[in-house]
């Protein structure tokens, strides 16, 4: 899920500024102004989509916390919180929900990030009233079993493990996100570190709980086959009553201004040398987030893209090389570089070959034509989307935990006011020397096959 | 670049793709043919027109007005089963080369072309065909489809493109050993299939891939890229005409040649219990236990659906990650599939544990094909698993995408237009002595192929 998430989230774009041999899209397909809204009087607000091309819907419920929201010491208490959800409360065993939604032929998940948890489900439409109840009795009434929190902590670790710990290149990312935030929270996993997870207690899950999951600190998003009022009655039966509550910390670290560049590197078991840097950037809605969305694209959007063309594809010195600013957080976050160094080449000359990718274009704004490119690719693939209801929801959803749904226009907006001299202008100012953290996989064998 | 913003509940094919480079575009998940057709017909129906052209090319079409958009899906009769085994890795080239240079444009050309309408152009192999997709918007449709005839028409496999692209699979089949459950899989396919082309990866290895000329690639094209070895799908904002006359302009030129044969393979039925154990500096030992299975055209595979769902591969519906991970706190995912092809396919079940619990999952798996081939599932489990099944069809259906790629496989399995309507009978046909029955006859908890990736010292394998 996390990279498709990602795609959906990096590629909103529409773009009427097109070159006379392209037609602007008929905006009457976007979609754009098909979001109605509702808040109810104890603060949870519900956005609703319809779209009856197929008899589906998708529910999601949006929390405002994630690995942000998290104290020193108990990293990854989000995470595993959102396990504990899966558990069950007194009127609903464990994994209940799960098996209901199967039953009917649905699919459910959930994710953590950094900034929030969401939870989904993508049913008939006719059966979208049980994601309301259920998940108006989970925001209430978790149990969180002692027990069935010891058995997830070792399923998370597992996990851990997984994702992170036997995995050199999800590794080295980790370092390099901890050596390039000092102060602010974004320098943990959202998985949490092996020594916090373990840590975790009943109690510390259930004051994490009583504070974050009440319906003024969520957002309901529903897409689809549904009807709007309907859907919202219902919702307002279901979660009407629910209090608001209190106790939520309100995060007020900020990232000082890095000045000079950092470097970290692991040795461990690998078979090919990786770099990753990143720099620090600020995150939407920003006024140079639009440029470095666009300069993200020019740098890395597939086959015909710098980075590609220049270090995979002429100088053969990478097996993949990619670019990516990541700017929907609600803090200042960052923009990456990686790439996988080829067999027997070298990695400074791969470390310096993205630097001369880097400073080309703060020397030079690219062309008028290849800012279109980008814009194009952003928006065909913005278009393309809107055939998934679930995709439809989580833009909503995603605009909506940064500030409003309508943002989303605004953020189209913007987008294509982008000129080729905005890509010179922010390269020059985020991608400097002083202000990057450069990490390096360096493999080192342990042993062999037997 | 992965993405690792957010992590999730439960394990879903997507985040399992370790996809190192971003495209934009959608990215096109291909449908998993074995577990991917099931249809609700009384909440679904697909308006599907079907025709074949003088040349020979199966047409199937289904207009969406949703979305300015259309997707399209080729499926040619040409994969794994179709190369030597000396130059394993040839179908996989072939499709991975087509859009790196063609009689009317330079490889990097039709990146150029393809990207300026933000469309989306790719190629892949697998075992039994290659898939050519397309996403285009509406007003571009001329120029996706122009784009999309020459790659498949006209290639050129330039040499120099050739050893460039041999050069990176070599070294991101390097990378992946990084990834046990890469390696662990390379193993199991090697023991299960013998001297099956199923048995090999589909990019080949490093020695074969050398072996492969620039004339192989050639050869193989004009030998199986023919129209009467072809089905092509289309689904989007496009009548009947306008697909007539796109087909007219870009498709005419390409003519019938004589049908290759497939040769048959033969796979090896010898019942023998394998264990590979592979030393490697690892927290989690990962472990694929299984043994050959059944082929898409088996009569059973409605009741080996039915009996996998329950077994492993329902997630938290099923009787592995209820005991290995509710219970037992020991994995994070677990699951069972049965991987069913043109020819053959597997059984496998694959978990990911810390090296010390490796024998107890282990010990946990073989106990839950031993219950399911001795006692009957019950009531219960058996409608979760068929109101699954049969439920969950639209949503398998809910892109034009994934109706584009559903066609055509439809039609490359022979499972009829009708699929739709009958699925659910196919489904509801299995009782809970066909569950038994499969179960004994397809799984086999004595002689089965055990590989475990670990730090062997600490998982101290009893197998």
């Amino acid at each position: 899920m996390k990279k498709l998430l990602f795609l959906l989230i990096v590629t909103l774009i529409i773009s009427s500024c097109v070159p006379a041999e392209v037609q602007p899209v008929n905006p009457d397909y976007i979609g754009t102004n098909g979001i109605q809204e509702y808040k109810l009087d104890n603060g949870l607000k519900v956005l609703v989509i319809e779209d009856h091309k197929a008899p589906l819907a998708t529910f999601q419920i949006w929390y405002r916390v994630g690995s942000r929201n998290e104290p020193i010491g108990k990293s990854g208490i989000s995470h595993l919180l959102e396990h504990m959800m899966f558990k069950g409360t007194p009127k609903y065993g464990s994994k209940e929900f799960s098996k209901m939604v199967k039953r009917k032929g649905g699919s459910d998940n959930a994710h953590t990030t950094k900034d929030y948890t969401m939870y989904h489900q993508t049913l008939a439409s006719d059966r979208i009233d049980i994601s309301i109840e259920l998940e108006a009795d989970r925001m209430q009434n978790l149990i969180l079993d002692p027990k069935e929190v010891a058995a997830e902590r070792n399923v998370v670790m597992e996990e851990r493990r997984m994702r992170i710990d036997d995995d050199p290149q999800n590794s080295l990312y980790e370092e390099v996100l901890a050596a390039a935030f000092k102060s602010h929270p974004y320098q943990s996993p959202v998985i949490g570190w092996m020594s916090d997870i373990v840590s975790i207690e009943r109690e510390n899950l259930y004051n994490h709980y009583k504070a974050y999951y009440s319906p003024d600190n969520a957002v309901i998003v529903v897409s689809g086959d549904v009807k709007a009022d309907d859907i919202f009655q219902k919702i307002k039966a279901a979660f009407g009553d629910i209090p608001p509550a209190s106790g939520r910390i309100n995060v007020t670290s900020k990232e000082g201004e890095q000045k000079g560049e950092r470097r970290v590197t692991l040795k461990r078991e690998a078979e090919l040398p990786y770099i990753l840097m990143v720099y620090h950037t600020p995150s939407f809605p920003h006024p140079d987030s639009y440029a470095l969305e666009v300069l993200g694209t020019v740098l890395a959007g597939g086959k015909s893209s710098r980075l590609y063309k220049s270090i995979v594809y002429e100088k053969k010195l990478a097996i993949g090389a990619s670019a990516d600013y990541s700017g929907f957080n609600k803090d200042p976050y960052l923009f990456f570089f990686d790439a996988t160094v080829a067999p027997d080449k070298d990695t400074k000359d791969v470390e310096g070959a993205l630097y001369a990718e880097i400073e080309k274009i703060k020397k030079e704004p690219p062309s008028e034509k290849e800012v279109q490119k980008a814009k194009n690719q952003i928006e065909a693939s913005f278009v393309m989307g809107q055939d998934s209801i679930y995709y439809q929801a989580q833009v909503a959803g995603m605009f909506e935990l940064l500030g409003g749904w309508r943002l989303k226009n605004e953020y189209l907006e913007n987008l294509k006011k982008v000129k080729p001299d905005d890509l010179t202008r922010v390269a020059n100012k985020y991608l400097t020397e002083d202000n990057r953290t450069v990490g390096i996989l360096i493999p080192v064998k342990v042993r062999g096959e037997k | 670049m992965r993405k690792r913003i957010a992590i999730s509940h439960e394990l879903s094919a997507i985040s399992r793709q370790k996809t190192k480079n971003i495209f934009l575009g959608l990215s096109v998940v291909l449908l998993l043919i074995a577990n991917c057709c099931m249809l609700y017909a009384d909440a679904y129906a697909l308006d599907i027109n079907k025709k074949i052209l003088p040349n020979g090319l199966t047409v199937l079409h289904s207009e969406k007005h949703n979305l300015p958009i259309i997707m399209v899906t080729m499926v040619v009769k040409a994969g794994a089963l179709d190369e030597p085994k000396e130059k394993a890795g040839l179908a996989y080239l072939t499709a991975d080369l087509l859009d790196e240079g063609t009689k009317n444009r330079k490889s990097s050309q039709i990146s150029e072309e393809v990207e300026f309408i933000g469309a989306g152009l790719g190629a892949s192999a697998n075992s039994d065909y290659t898939t050519i997709t397309l996403s285009v918007l509406k007003k571009d449709v001329e120029k996706g489809f122009e784009l999309f005839s020459d790659i498949i028409l006209n290639p050129v496999f330039p040499q120099e493109e050739l050893d460039r692209k041999r050069e990176r699979i070599k070294g991101s089949l390097k990378q992946r050993e990084e990834d046990p459950s890469f390696v662990a899989a390379r193993s199991f396919k090697k023991e299960v299939f013998g001297e099956h082309p199923y048995a090999r990866l589909m990019e080949g290895s490093e020695e074969t891939l050398s072996g492969i000329t620039r004339e192989n690639l050639m050869e193989f094209h004009s030998k199986y890229f023919i129209p009467n070895n072809a089905i092509l799908s289309v689904v989007g904002d496009l009548t009947s005409d306008e697909l007539d006359s796109l087909i007219k302009k870009y498709l005419d030129t390409w003519k019938a040649a004589d049908l290759p044969e497939r040769k048959i393979h033969p796979v090896s039925e010898e019942k023998t219990k394998k264990v590979i154990k592979i030393d490697k500096d690892v927290t989690q030992a990962t472990i694929i236990i299984g043994h050959l299975g059944i082929s898409r055209d088996n009569p059973d595979y409605y009741a080996v659906s039915v009996m996998n769902y329950i077994l492993g591969g329902g997630g938290f519906a099923s009787r592995l990650m209820q005991t290995v991970r509710d219970e037992l706190g020991l994995a994070y995912g677990i699951s069972s599939s049965f991987s069913a092809s043109q020819g053959k396919g597997s059984f496998e079940a694959e978990v990911q544990t810390k090296n010390e619990s490796a024998n107890k999952v282990i010990e946990e798996i073989l106990k839950q094909m031993e219950k399911i081939r001795s006692e009957a599932v019950s009531d219960e489990e058996l409608s979760g698993a068929k109101d699954y099944l049969i439920g969950s069809f639209p949503r398998r259906l809910d892109t034009s995408r994934k109706i584009a790629d559903f066609l055509a496989a439809i039609e490359f399995y022979n499972l009829g237009l009708d699929y739709a309507e009958k699925y659910p009978g196919y489904i509801n046909a299995a009782t809970k002595e066909d569950v038994l029955r499969v179960a004994k006859k397809y799984l086999d908890p004595e002689n089965f192929v055990l590989v475990i990736v670990a730090d062997q010292k600490k998982a101290g394998l009893k197998y």
